[in-house]
This record gives structure tokens, C-alpha cells and sequence, in this order.
């Protein structure tokens, strides 16, 4: 054999080099040119700082839940109730809040309590009894979307507390104070001062830590990537952080959801990069048996992953609920499929094993800019889901043969 | 002498992305002669078989085929089973909860405009079964029949598509000596009749008693091919590895210690058939540094055994003790048994050891990711040490610890499975089948790991069907038969005569 080697090469090749990255960040490519396309299509209405804002807010749900969904599909598993499950939790909110009267905070932890008795009460089945996730959640889908419309009485229950809105429709406060940019001829930009120092925290820190992750890796004498593409991809990435903080500053700063939804991406990063857990979670879904056999209790494991998710899903109907002030016993409905689109288009695999959180995320991000943009440009509702549709199967088919190719 | 050539490879070489798996092997093979392919995993040989059989179409390698006097260039399986080329791979492909008759005649259906013809179907299925020497009912499910007879509807559904040219991939690595005979007794009587086949066997005994050439294949090279009159075991093995093995087994001085690893009145039941008693009251004990086997045939148990004590993965109403250093320890969880110092490498390493979409880093920690991390934190940095450590002390062949384990030949695959119990750092180190499908280079590694392990004081018990390989590695020999306990032979004592006969006469009691 050739391929012996003691010691790994300190660097690749420019050209292999280019191809991986490329093939690693293929997903935010995507992302990026989708968004540029519609900026044209849209007459530059796609990255007006207001409708970024909106972006935001309107896919939060939906990545919160498709991080619990990753889990679940890594895990080789599927959950079709969780856009009934936060439609059911949006309900009981309602039901606290409006009709009961309870506070806000304790309502809102009351409800991910729930979730996470709901993930429990189907991840039973599931992870013990081995019934099919397929079957078990479906029967939860209409369960819980029965149970909403019971609770609600198939009406329409709201408003919320203002409290309780803030979680979807409030802003972090600027505690700096706004900074005022004349503009030449134009109108002068207002920034919210607070957003943008929060923003370039972020990257100082981003840059910090892969100088401190490449040192440390050649330190052990492991292969790093030359340092000049080093430096211009870490620029890159620093350049749409500052860039997407800008246009948020320009409007509110950053909203309380982008808060949240931030803090839980970097806990599901960690949770699947560099945890236990995590890669206790993705050795279920690569080959259950094998897992067992190696000390991994596999059935408690799946248990928790469907608590887990039944508190995301939760979160998300809290969110949701917050977002249109009312509950709907609509609300919910079809969300499990965005989510689950958003985890394939991802690059998940449905047979377990693999699946990354940013491919979730920015899948989520795919498919909500789609959905936006297509709205601005006064697509037909029937005509962005065949096109979305089309962009799933189409996302996956390269994928898949994408992996066949290598 | 027949001489007419039917097959006739020519400088064939494909390369896959950054490797050259196979450069410039050329093959002949005779009409009406069973040629032996030989060489280590990863030599080639399947790669050969798939460019030969039209998996990889023509034009994705470079060489000419010339089948029956003629240049052939196959695009699909389709158009070399249309010219009589049949491809059995290792793992059968039948469908299970399908009959005999159907799986027979899948894709090849005797049926008039759409709709099958059942009594020819019957008929035929049971004239091709007759053929292959099958006693079966056509309309018998797959999954009710063994692994044997599994192997034999495979080859009638060969028939069934009027084979001149029979490619076997490793046949006999999972049947019993019994049906082993059978399938190449089968092999020659095709012979007779004008079949030729082409063997991938490891069983370099297989190969003697059947192949009229052997062709030995290394590094995706062809290194010679000789003549039946000048096969023997030592010339194929110097070809195969490259170099003279003195010995198949490495040799070592065994220091035994004092008693490690025992099991008390181990009795367990069937899981699913709660009546039946899989182990009755077994009993052995493993000292620190001695390699002790469990011979048996298919089906006495040993596994079941292995598995019941590890974790309880095996059975139910499981009864009995086990004890480490001379203690009782709760082996009840996978999780306990590896606490209380035992490891069980499984024989079926892709089904149940191995995550075989997971790179050989995650494969290695993933029995023992306490020894990697922090308070649930994996450290990436150990990790890497960790995994480049234990890939140098098993010595295996990638091209870092980052490649996925599914691309990694058998050998290779075991010592993955081998590191990650080794990392777990056991005491105790069960192993089932550690040589199953290999090739001889590589099992002479892992014999030599399994000596290393002995020597550090770790106690060793090895499973396994091949008689030689136990006698030449262990210091002693249990005999396993329907479950019990039948013998117990020292290293010195045993021989393949003494463990059949203890086999057979366990037989005798119990019939």
C-alpha cells in the first residue's frame, strides 16, 4: 500500500484545497447566490435592513425546531408532530396567558416543560417499544392538532401580555445609545450602536478562536490549510458577519429571537461538534447495533433526543404564538414539513448518521428566503411550493450525487 | 488437455480517485476449468470480478476483454449475464421473505405479457434445485432456509441464466465445513459439464482441492499463475504477501498468571423461543496472559455465550455468575461489563461493530469517549493522538485516521474493531471470529496483536470455526457442542482429531 504515512502532509494542495472548501461551504454558496438573485428579482427589497429584520423573525421557528429535527434524523429517526406540537403549545400559552392569567415567565417555562413531557411521551414508544418514529409521530400530528383545537375551542384566542410579545416582535435595548452616519446627499443612516459592538465582539472573537484552534492544531503537528487562505477566509467570514450586523443596526439592532436563536445554534454546534453526546448520537444513527455493542445506551439516548425536541418544538410555538399575538388553531400546521425539508436540504442523510447544524440552519435559511422573496416578488402561494418542492428534491439529488461522484 | 481459452483479461488498469487499484493484470482462463483467485484484501481481486462482470462499465478502465474469441465491452451486469458471466458476491442478495422459486427466477420471472407463470415457475425452481443438489420445497422462504442453502439457491438462480462462466466471491466464508464440501463438490461437477468458474476464496485448502490454476493477485498487480501440479500453501502464500511466512502463527512464550476471567453455572434461554436453553451451565475460567479458544461448530453456542456474558446482548433468563480477579462482577449492561474490564470484538464486524459511514478516529473512541473528553467535552487534539496511536499499534493501512472505515478492506476493518476495544483498555478480551474474511497477511497481524495483548498480562478468549488457528494460537482449547461444555484440550493435548472427537461424542450423548 502507498497510502502509508507516519506523519500527515502540513498542507494540501491550492487546487484540493479550493474543491473541499468549496464542497464544505457548497451550502452557503448556495445561500448567498439565492439571496443575491433575489435582490435583483426583488429590486434590492431583499436586504433592506427592515426585511432582513423580517426574514429573521419569520424563519426563527423553524430553525429552532430544525435543530432538534437534525438530532432526530441524525439519529435515523423522523418527527412529522412538530408543527402540531407547537401549535398545541402556542394553545396552552394562550389558554395561560389570556385566559388564566398567569405570568408570562412561568407560563412560557410551564410550556417547555410540556414539550419536553410531550418528546417524552412519543420517544417512549419510539425508543423503548421500537415502534416505527414514522408512525408514532403521525399519530402524534393528529393528536396534537386535535388537541389544540379543543383547548382553543376552535377559535382564535388572544392578545398576549405585552411581556410575552417581546420574546418575538422586541429588540435588544440600546444600551450605547444610537450613532447618527451622515450620508452625503442621502438620508443619514441611524445605528444601533449596541447591535454593531455586539457584532464586531462576535467576530474579534471568531477570529480569536481558529487562530487559537490552527495554532494549537499545528502545534501537534496536525495539517493546517496555508495561512494565506486562512487569512482570507476568516476575512470573508468576518465581512458577512460585520455586513448582515450592519444592515441590522440600520434598522432596530437585533431582535430578541436573533438572540435566542443564536445561543441555541452554538449550543447545538458544541452539543454535535464537540460533545459526547453528540457523537454518541450520530454513532445511533450510523449503525445502531454497533453503537449498543459498544456501551452506548442507545434507548435512553433516543428517548432524550425526542425530549429534546419536544421542548424545541415548544420554543418554536411559544415564538410563533408571540409573533402573531394570537393562537390560532391553525397555527402550526405544515411547519414539520419546512423543518424537515430545511434538515435534507441540509445535507442530512434519511438514513441516519449524517448531518451537520449549520447545513440545517442555512437550509432553513434557503427555503425562508425563497419563501420571502418569492412573496415580495407576488409569486403565486401554489407556485412557491412547487418551486420549493422542486428545490428539496433538487438539493438532495446533487447531494446525493455529489457523494456517489467522490 | 482442454486448452481453449474462454477468458482473456489484457493489461487491465482502473484507477479510482488517487489510487490505482488494479495495473496492468492480465488473466486467461480455460474453458471448463475452476481458476483460483487469490490475494489479500484489497489486492484487487472483487475490483477485477466488477470489471469483468460490467459493474464498472467499459471505458471507466483501460485493457481489452476478450470473452469467447471476442473483444467484449459491457456497460451493466445486464450485458454480461446476457453473454453468461454470473457474479456471486459474499453477501447473498436474495430477497428473504421471498420463496426459493421466486428469488430464483427474480428479474428473470417465467411469465407470458406481465403476468407469472406459477407452475413453470415452480417447475423450474425445482428442476435448477435438483441441479445444484437442494432438497427443498420451491415455495419455501429465504429467510427459513440457512446460510448453506442460501449460498446454493444463489448459484441455481446462476443456472437459471444458462451460465458458461461462474464468478464466486469468497462462497464458503460463511458456511460450515459441511457445506463448504458440498458447494465444491458442486463446483466440479459443473465441470464436468463445460461450466467454467472462477473461485475468490481465502481458503488456500479450498483452493488445493478444486482449482486446476491459481492466479495470485497483490497490490492490484497479477503476480504469477501457476499450474494444480505446482500449487502448494507455502508457494501461494509467499506470492500473496510477498514475502516467505515461516509461519502462519507467530510464536510466543506464554507466561500465565493467576485466574482473571471466570463463569459460573452460565445458563441462557432463547429470546425468542423462551423454552429453549441456548447455554446450559457453562463453565471456564481464563488466566491473566493465556489465550484460551472456544472451538465449536456453527450454531453450539460459543457466540451466544460471548454475547449473554457481554451486556447480556444475547437471550433472556440468563443465569449464572461471572467473576473478575476471583470477585463477582455485574456484567448485566454493556456499559458494566466494559467497567468490570471486558471487551467483545463480534464477528460480524459490519453489522455490529463498526459504523461504517464514520471515519476510523470516531470508530476508535467511540466504546471509550470518557478517555477523550472533559466533562462531555471531546478534546479533538487527544482524540487525533489517541486514534494515530492505536492505527500505528494495529498497523492499519489508510491513508489517515480521517478515511471512513466502509472503504477500508476486511483486515483493515478488524483492526479498527480491534483499537477501539483496545483503547477501552480491557482486561479481558473476547474475541469472535477475529480473522473471519481476511487474507493471510492480516491475520498473521492480528495474531500477532493477540500475542502482544497476552504478553501484558491480558487474559484472551478467542472464538472462532478455524480449527488451525485456534491450535496455533491458543494455550487452551474449550470444546463447545449444542450449548454445553463438551471438552477441554491444553495447547500442547490438541489437535483437530481430539476436538472432533469430544465434538462427536457429545453428539453421541445427546442424540
Amino acid at each position: 500500500m502507498t497510502t502509508e504515512t507516519a506523519t500527515p502532509a502540513p498542507t494540501s494542495s491550492a487546487g484540493s484545497l479550493l474543491k473541499t472548501t468549496l464542497r464544505d461551504y457548497g451550502l452557503v454558496v448556495a445561500l448567498l447566490a439565492i439571496m443575491v438573485f433575489f435582490q435583483f428579482t426583488t429590486n434590492g427589497v431583499l436586504f433592506k435592513p427592515v426585511n432582513l429584520t423580517n426574514l429573521i423573525l419569520q424563519n426563527s421557528y423553524i430553525i429552532i425546531m430544525a435543530l432538534g429535527m437534525l438530532l432526530v434524523i441524525v439519529a435515523g429517526h423522523i418527527d412529522l408532530s412538530v408543527g402540531s406540537v407547537s401549535g398545541f403549545i402556542g394553545a396552552l400559552a394562550a389558554l395561560m396567558m389570556v385566559k388564566y392569567g398567569i405570568a408570562p415567565i412561568p407560563a412560557a417555562i410551564l410550556c417547555l416543560l410540556i414539550g419536553g413531557v410531550i418528546g417524552a411521551s412519543q420517544g417512549y414508544w419510539i425508543a423503548y417499544l421500537k415502534i416505527p418514529s414514522f408512525i408514532v409521530t403521525l399519530a402524534g400530528m393528529l393528536v396534537f392538532k386535535g388537541l389544540s383545537l379543543a383547548v382553543l375551542g376552535g377559535a382564535s384566542v388572544g392578545p398576549f401580555p405585552t411581556e410575552f410579545q417581546l420574546l418575538s416582535a422586541g429588540f435588544i435595548p440600546d444600551v450605547i445609545g444610537p450613532i447618527t452616519i451622515p450620508m452625503g446627499e442621502g438620508a443619514p443612516v441611524v445605528l444601533h450602536s449596541t447591535t454593531m459592538v455586539i457584532g464586531i465582539l462576535i467576530v474579534l472573537g471568531q477570529v480569536f478562536s481558529s487562530l487559537r484552534t490552527r495554532r494549537r492544531r499545528q502545534g501537534h503537528g496536525y495539517e493546517a490549510e496555508p495561512f494565506g487562505f486562512f487569512v482570507v477566509k476568516t476575512a470573508l467570514i468576518a465581512a458577512l458577519i460585520l455586513f448582515f450586523t450592519y444592515l441590522l443596526a440600520s434598522y432596530k439592532g437585533l431582535p430578541n429571537v436573533l438572540i435566542v436563536m443564536s445561543i441555541l445554534i452554538a449550543g447545538f454546534v458544541f452539543l454535535t461538534k464537540k460533545m459526547t453526546l453528540g457523537r454518541r448520537i450520530y454513532a445511533l444513527g450510523g449503525n445502531s447495533k454497533a453503537a449498543q455493542l459498544s456501551g452506548i445506551k442507545t434507548e435512553r439516548l433516543t428517548f432524550y433526543i425526542f425530549i429534546i425536541m419536544g421542548m424545541l418544538s415548544a420554543l418554536a410555538g411559544l415564538i410563533f404564538a408571540a409573533r402573531l399575538n394570537t393562537a390560532t388553531p391553525k397555527a402550526g400546521q405544515g411547519f414539520e414539513l419546512d423543518v424537515i425539508a430545511a434538515v435534507f436540504i441540509g445535507g442530512a442523510s434519511a438514513m441516519g448518521g449524517v448531518g451537520q447544524v449549520a447545513g440545517a440552519v442555512i437550509g432553513a435559511f434557503i427555503m425562508g428566503v425563497m419563501n420571502n422573496g418569492m412573496s415580495i416578488m407576488g409569486v403565486n402561494i401554489d407556485w412557491q411550493q412547487v418551486i420549493k418542492g422542486l428545490v428539496l428534491l433538487g438539493a438532495v439529488v446533487f447531494d446525493v450525487y455529489n457523494k456517489n461522484k467522490a | 488437455m482442454m486448452t481453449e481459452t474462454i477468458l482473456e483479461m489484457r493489461s487491465i488498469t482502473k484507477t479510482f480517485p488517487g489510487v490505482k487499484a488494479l495495473q496492468d493484470v492480465n488473466l486467461d482462463v480455460r474453458k471448463a476449468e475452476i481458476h483460483a483467485i487469490v490475494g489479500e484484501n484489497g489486492a484487487g481481486k472483487s475490483t477485477l470480478m466488477k470489471v469483468l462482470s460490467g459493474v464498472y462499465p467499459s471505458g471507466s478502465y483501460d485493457g481489452q476483454i476478450i470473452y469467447r474469441g471476442k473483444e467484449v465491452n459491457f456497460k451493466t451486469i445486464r450485458d454480461s449475464e446476457h453473454e453468461g458471466i454470473v457474479i456471486i458476491h459474499q453477501e447473498l442478495a436474495l430477497v428473504p421473505l421471498l420463496s426459493i422459486a421466486e428469488n430464483i427466477f427474480l428479474g428473470n420471472e417465467q411469465a407470458k405479457s406481465g403476468v407469472i407463470d406459477w407452475d413453470e415457475t415452480r417447475d423450474g425452481a425445482r428442476k435448477l434445485l435438483a441441479m445444484v443438489g437442494l432438497n427443498e420445497d420451491p415455495d419455501t422462504l429465504i429467510t427459513h432456509i440457512g446460510v448453506g442453502k442460501q449460498q446454493l439457491v444463489e448459484i441455481a438462480k446462476a443456472l437459471s441464466k444458462e451460465v458458461q462462466l461462474l464468478i464466486l466471491d469468497e462462497p464458503t466464508a460463511s458456511l460450515s465445513e459441511k457445506d463448504s464440501a458440498a458447494l465444491l463438490d458442486l463446483l466440479l461437477e459443473f465441470k464436468k459439464q463445460g461450466i467454467t468458474s472462477i473461485l475468490i476464496s481465502h481458503k488456500l485448502n479450498e483452493i488445493k482441492k478444486v482449482a486446476d490454476r491459481v492466479t495470485v493477485i497483490r497490490d492490484g498487480r497479477t503476480i504469477e499463475t501457476m499450474e494444480k501440479a505446482d500449487v502448494t500453501e507455502d508457494r501461494i502464500i509467499a506470492s500473496m504477501v510477498g514475502r516467505s511466512l515461516e509461519d502462519r502463527y507467530p510464536k510466543r512464550e506464554p507466561h500465565i498468571g493467576e485466574v482473571l476471567f471466570e463463569v459460573k453455572n452460565w445458563s441462557v434461554f432463547h429470546p425468542i423461543h423462551s423454552d429453549r436453553q441456548v447455554i446450559r451451565n457453562v463453565e471456564i475460567q481464563v488466566r491473566k496472559g493465556e489465550v484460551v479458544g472456544i472451538a465449536g461448530l456453527m450454531g453450539a453456542g460459543r457466540t451466544e455465550f460471548a454475547m449473554s456474558v457481554f451486556g447480556k446482548t444475547y437471550g433472556r433468563n440468563i443465569s449464572g455468575q461471572v467473576f473478575m480477579h476471583g470477585k463477582p462482577v455485574d456484567t448485566s449492561s454493556v456499559r458494566r461489563a466494559v467497567d468490570a474490564g471486558l471487551a467483545y470484538a463480534t464477528e460480524d464486524r459490519k453489522q455490529y461493530g463498526l459504523n461504517l459511514i464514520d471515519h476510523i478516529k470516531n470508530n476508535t473512541t467511540i466504546a471509550n469517549l470518557p478517555g477523550v473528553s472533559r466533562m462531555g467535552v471531546i478534546d479533538d487534539i487527544v482524540e487525533m493522538n489517541v486514534a494515530n496511536d492505536y492505527r500505528k499499534k494495529t498497523n492499519i493501512r489508510s491513508s489517515s485516521v480521517l478515511q471512513t472505515v466502509g472503504n477500508l478492506s476486511g483486515g483493515n476493518q478488524q483492526k479498527v474493531v480491534l483499537s477501539k476495544w483496545l483503547f477501552s483498555n480491557p482486561e479481558l478480551l473476547i474475541l469472535d471470529e477475529p480473522t473471519r474474511g481476511i487474507d493471510v497477511g492480516a491475520k498473521y497481524e492480528i495474531y500477532t496483536i493477540i500475542n502482544k495483548l497476552a504478553d501484558e498480562g491480558k487474559g484472551i478468549l478467542v472464538i472462532s470455526s478455524e480449527m488451525p488457528e485456534l491450535l496455533g494460537i491458543c494455550d487452551r482449547i474449550y470444546v463447545m457442542n449444542e450449548g454445553r461444555i463438551v471438552g477441554e484440550l491444553a495447547g500442547s493435548d490438541a489437535s483437530q482429531e481430539n476436538i472432533m472427537r469430544a465434538i462427536v461424542r457429545a453428539e453421541g450423548k445427546t442424540a
